[in-house]
């Protein structure tokens, strides 16, 4: 396991180096005069010529490459050419809140992806099979924003239960420390804003973990088919043990690892593609952050933006890769 | 003669396909008594695992289904028996080996777990006793290294190893009854010796019953008692090893017999009974070995054959057994079925 996680980590090397040469040429590779296209048709030479210099644009690419990947490891992500600020210090919080809504929105795909699956795949045929596959249907054809209109419509609108927008009440914003308000609001030890948080995240998480869940449920059902169809599934039933046991204890975690497989993609997916729900939603996230910037044409937020949710991908698949090897036993690399 | 320990009586196991029924098993009686070994013969596809699934109640369901017959295991109905009674049964009083050692274990937990799990399902022990006696079922087994292997995983095992686990699983609530699927089939001709030797001491020595389902006529020779052959979902002959191996009536149960490479014959090529194995249907009418038989004449082809019974329990389904059948008497030289 040990040797399994080092050689895992190993490879994380040439990946991330790939990941930051097409960061870094994302710049270069726009068409005719990086500046020229940044600043838009009607700058002059001077300004040109000033920005080629602060960005260093005029210096070669292997002394620009060194430079960017040694800012890279101070953790200097660079600076905004909008507002003039450190990208590393403007994106910590939109990570923030990026990374707990797709953690909320996870835990409801999983949690009800999962179980549906499983369900369905034991009471295979049954009325709750032919519902929950429907349902999976429907919810992975459903368009992302269609449904977060809905859920603003029917429940912040009609009903009035749940707010429609952000993250907090502007009125009473919470003084953050991590930026993650579930957890900032738990440090606190304020109930109220505990409450608020939550709220405020349960339209979005259903919106965005919708898709995954479908994915999830469909796929968990497939694979406890299958292994329910095996041998050793028999052997199980052939020492007299429940269902539970054989369904909760060796179908579930012999065919969990697509399902896995799955959920770390759709992590991913959620990480970097959740513009549209933090759009509609007024959810200030990255997502959010990169799409304004490239409104702007801020170059240098979009090249953080991407390389920071590309380090996040990777590193998802990389817990996802250890896990296989913790429940399967039979994995070496 | 005592009571069987276990008896299938009339058994009809049918499976579903492309909406046509199939009898795969097509009223099979069998009985087993204490202690004793009985094979059941017969190639791939003549239904001797379904009957065996039938007895655990395990057939898949659906596509399988028991429409007809008795499963009695000491006195009780096993058709008739709940889930939540069949799991008390199951691994309990009757176990089963399967033909795949490599599948039948579960990858992602070691051979102690599993083996724990089979003990505590059934007996009230803790995890630490379990756990010791999975060590001592192991070593009885004849595993070597058995405190080792307990905590490591089926892939680390050879197939002769991971039977030899299954053996152990089987044999850890000493069962009455073990039914033990094509057990060595898979495995090497010196592995399938010690295996049967396992098989045969737990016989012996705990005077289980064994079920053994099996094509391979040289270890029905060596293990059984008695021995029941079977032909496209029906018995077609059974009686004492002895007999049918020295005597067999059944054309099929003959051909099984001269299809064994013999050491003693000069032949060239080694016998094969023509023609394969005929899908049973619901809607067919006469004896389904007769397409591939020798002896067949026109009854074989209008009617189904009953099983001809001789006192001594010796059985054949052959109308050339048929006193009123059989004018053309081919084999038949005596008459005493009835």
């Amino acid at each position: 396991m040990l040797a399994y996680t080092s050689r895992r980590l190993l490879m994380l090397v040439p990946v991330l180096f790939g990941m930051t040469v097409i960061t870094f040429s994302i710049i270069h590779l726009i068409p005719g005069n990086p500046a020229q296209t940044i600043l838009g048709e009607t700058a002059t030479e001077e300004a040109i010529s000033n920005l080629e210099e602060t960005m260093g644009l005029n210096r070669n690419y292997f002394i620009q490459y060194t430079a960017y990947v040694g800012d890279l490891l101070q953790g200097d992500l660079g600076t905004s050419l909008r507002t003039k600020a450190s990208i590393t210090t403007e994106i910590g919080p939109r990570l923030a809140a990026t990374i707990e809504l797709t953690f909320f929105a996870m835990i409801f795909a999983v949690f009800i992806g999962i179980n549906a699956g499983i369900i369905s795949a034991w009471k295979q045929n049954s009325w709750f099979d032919f519902l929950a596959m429907v349902f999976a249907l429907v919810g992975v054809s459903m368009p992302v924003f269609w449904l977060a209109l809905m859920e603003q419509w029917l429940f912040a609108q009609e009903l009035g239960w749940l707010p429609a927008y952000g993250r907090q009440e502007s009125r009473d914003p919470i003084d953050p420390i991590t930026h993650f308000y579930v957890i900032d609001s738990i440090l606190h030890m304020d109930m109220k804003q505990l409450i608020t948080s939550l709220k405020h995240l349960v339209l979005p998480s259903i919106a965005l973990g919708t898709i995954p869940m479908a994915i999830i449920a469909r796929m968990t059902r497939s694979s406890m088919l299958e292994v329910m169809k095996s041998d050793y599934v028999r052997t199980i039933k052939a020492k007299g043990s429940g269902q539970f046991l054989v369904i909760y204890k060796h179908a579930l975690k012999n065919s969990i690892i697509p399902v896995l497989t799955v959920i770390g993609l759709q992590v991913g997916v959620l990480l970097g593609g959740a513009i549209l729900t933090e759009t509609i939603f007024s959810w200030p996230g990255i997502g959010r952050y990169v799409y304004e910037a490239i409104n702007y044409r801020d170059y240098p937020v979009i090249q953080s933006g991407i390389l920071v949710i590309a380090f996040l991908f990777v590193i998802i698949n990389l817990i996802v890769d250890l896990l296989y090897a913790f429940i399967d036993p039979r994995i070496k690399y | 003669m005592p009571e069987p320990i276990l008896s299938v009586q009339d058994l009809h196991t049918h499976f579903l396909t492309d909406n046509k029924e199939v009898p795969a098993v097509d009223g099979v009686s069998i009985e087993l008594h204490k202690g004793e070994v009985v094979g059941i013969v017969g190639e791939s596809g003549c239904g001797k695992s379904v009957t065996s699934l039938s007895i655990m109640q395990l057939v898949p369901n659906p596509p399988g289904k028991i429409v007809k017959g008795e499963i009695k295991f000491k006195g009780k109905n096993l058709t008739y028996a709940t889930e939540k009674q069949m799991r008390k049964i199951r691994g309990n009083e009757i176990s089963m080996i399967f033909q795949e050692p490599m599948t039948s274990l579960d990858p992602l937990f070691t051979i102690g777990n599993q083996l724990i799990e089979a003990i505590r399902i059934h007996q009230k022990v803790s995890k630490k006793d379990a756990k010791n006696y999975s060590i001592e079922l192991l070593n009885l087994v004849g595993i070597p290294r058995a405190s080792e292997v307990v905590d490591e995983f089926p892939h680390q095992l050879s197939g002769g190893m991971r039977q030899r686990v299954m053996i152990a699983m089987a044999m850890s609530c000493d069962p009455e009854v073990l039914i033990a699927d094509e057990p060595t089939t898979a495995l090497d001709v010196t592995i399938q010796a010690q295996i049967l030797d396992l098989m045969r001491n737990l016989n012996k020595e705990k005077q289980t019953s064994i079920l053994l389902i099996t094509h391979d006529l040289g270890v029905v020779a060596e293990m059984c008692d008695r021995v029941v052959v079977m032909y496209s979902g029906k018995v077609v002959e059974e009686g004492s090893v002895r007999e049918i191996l020295k005597d067999p009536k059944h054309p099929y149960t003959k051909g099984l017999i001269r299809s064994l490479p013999n050491i003693r014959t000069t032949e060239q090529k080694l016998y094969s009974i023509p023609g394969t194995v005929m899908r049973p249907s619901l809607d067919q009418v006469g004896c389904r070995f007769a397409p591939r038989c020798e002896h067949s004449f026109d009854s074989c082809w209008e009617e189904n054959p009953k099983l001809l019974k001789q006192e001594s329990g010796r059985q054949v389904r052959c109308f050339l057994y048929d006193e009123e059948k059989s004018e053309r008497g081919v084999t038949s030289n005596d008459k005493s079925y009835t």
